[in-house]
């Protein structure tokens, strides 16, 4: 799931999660900074998620399915 | 701080309900009988369909058949049968992530076992295992680490750490798979036709786009990465029948916001420093070359399978014959083509793998 990094200390990154905080590690991805997102999987980020991207894939996905066409 | 991530815009109802018209027309236009067949690999997917209920509302155009990604769940027997005879050894803590504990073995489960004096432990990640080992420094902690190439990096990285702090009483079973032997013997072997598969989107964050290639050039099978918002799910499925309509194969990445071509290199190096592919066995499928991961030579003295020469092995008798999880891990069936599903296989009282897990694809039709 992607979780938003709070605070980075060496190979550890606390995070926000379903309301909370939690600690996880971020030596699989360890150029991940404080708001930066990432996605979280048993225990570990293992993979920075860009909003950047996401943004381009909803403008995307309004591009195609925004307006009723004849397909 | 960076820039907000936009999460729920991902379930516009509107984009949603344009997308399955789209998918409707465009599986009018693929070759062959309606619905057509994709294959969702991933076990997070096959959730996000029953959860979403895309799989009944689609069901006119598309029949998604759930394939082998639900780690759980292609555990072979054989190897489960060996975790719960040594789960009862003495001085052994078992350490296993959650959904191991339910899965019915040929005698009981681990969750069974346990009521039996096992000394088994749920941990939710493996850095947790290290916790585990320093604080029962009495006992050999053992984890059985299941799971495919997101959980196998902190596996490694696990092994990594104990083998730098000096730990004399951890050891791991490696239990991990790789999914693309699988998916390799998969289709060629499929009694079904599969027009395309829908790829998990966090086996290839690791991975990376490129290690799916072969689908199209080997396989000539179209493919799409797909994060797990709904309208990840139905665009990577028009995707899919956009494809399949013109004729058109290609390996295509839709969850750009997350997968990148080479994947993520540290979690690879760390796997490579450690693992080393070896044969394994998955439920419904038997041994497949190379796919499996075994810890190198270097790394022995954290093996389990050689410390303590385990050796996966059905127990005698109690074949649960009856049970068709690994024609449903094959996409060969549908679960509730089981005679056992929902009558004397439900979530509570589960009978197959594929019942236990929330990624289970009998799980997530029930």
């Amino acid at each position: 799931m992607p979780v938003r990094v709070l605070v980075v200390e060496g190979d550890r990154a606390t995070i926000e999660i379903a309301g909370g905080t939690r600690v996880v590690s971020k030596k699989l991805v360890p150029e991940i900074k404080a708001g930066d997102y990432g996605l979280l999987h048993a225990g570990f980020i293992i993979q920075k998620v860009s909003p950047e991207q996401a943004r381009e894939t909803l403008a995307l996905y309004e591009e195609i399915y925004g307006q009723s066409t004849s397909g | 701080m960076g820039s907000p991530l936009p999460v729920n815009s991902f379930s516009n109802r509107l984009l949603a309900a344009e997308a399955i018209r789209r998918i409707r027309l465009l599986a009018q236009r693929v070759p062959g009988a309606a619905p057509v067949p994709v294959m969702e690999v991933c076990g997070t997917h096959t959730h996000v369909l029953a959860k979403s209920g895309f799989r009944e509302l689609l069901s006119d155009a598309v029949e998604y058949r759930s394939g082998p990604g639900c780690p759980v769940c292609v555990t072979d027997p054989a190897d489960l049968d060996m975790l719960l005879r040594f789960s009862l050894q003495e001085k052994v803590v078992l350490a296993v992530y959650g959904d191991l504990l339910r899965v019915p073995g040929t005698e009981g489960s681990l969750l069974e076992q346990k009521a039996r004096g096992a000394q088994v432990s749920l941990v939710y990640s493996a850095l947790d295992v290290l916790t585990l080992a320093r604080q029962n420094a009495k006992y050999q902690v053992v984890f059985a680490a299941t799971g495919f190439e997101t959980t196998a990096p902190g596996t490694a990285l696990l092994i990594l750490e104990a083998a730098s702090a000096g730990l004399k009483n951890l050891s791991v079973i490696s239990l991990h798979k790789l999914m693309p032997p699988a998916l390799k013997l998969l289709l060629p072997a499929g009694r079904c036709r599969i027009e395309g598969l829908i790829l998990p989107g966090h086996v290839s964050a690791v991975t990376g786009r490129r290690a799916f290639d072969f689908l199209a050039s080997e396989l000539g099978c179209p493919a799409v990465v797909a994060g797990f918002e709904p309208l990840d799910v139905l665009h990577a499925t028009a995707l899919l029948l956009e494809m399949a309509a013109a004729g058109r194969c290609a390996v295509l990445n839709a969850y750009t916001r997350v997968v990148g071509e080479k994947g993520n290199i540290a979690a690879l190096e760390a796997m490579a420093e450690v693992f080393a592919p070896e044969a394994a066995l998955w439920r419904g499928f038997g041994e497949i070359e190379g796919s499996g991961l075994g810890i190198k030579p270097r790394y022995a003295a954290f093996d389990a399978r050689k410390r303590f020469g385990l050796v996966p092995s059905r127990a005698p008798g109690g074949c649960r014959e009856a049970c068709r999880c690994g024609e449903v891990l094959r996409g060969a069936i549908r679960p509730p083509e089981c005679d056992l599903f929902g009558v004397t296989c439900t979530p509570e009282r589960p009978q197959g793998a594929c019942m236990v897990s929330s990624e289970g694809a009998c799980a997530s039709y029930f």
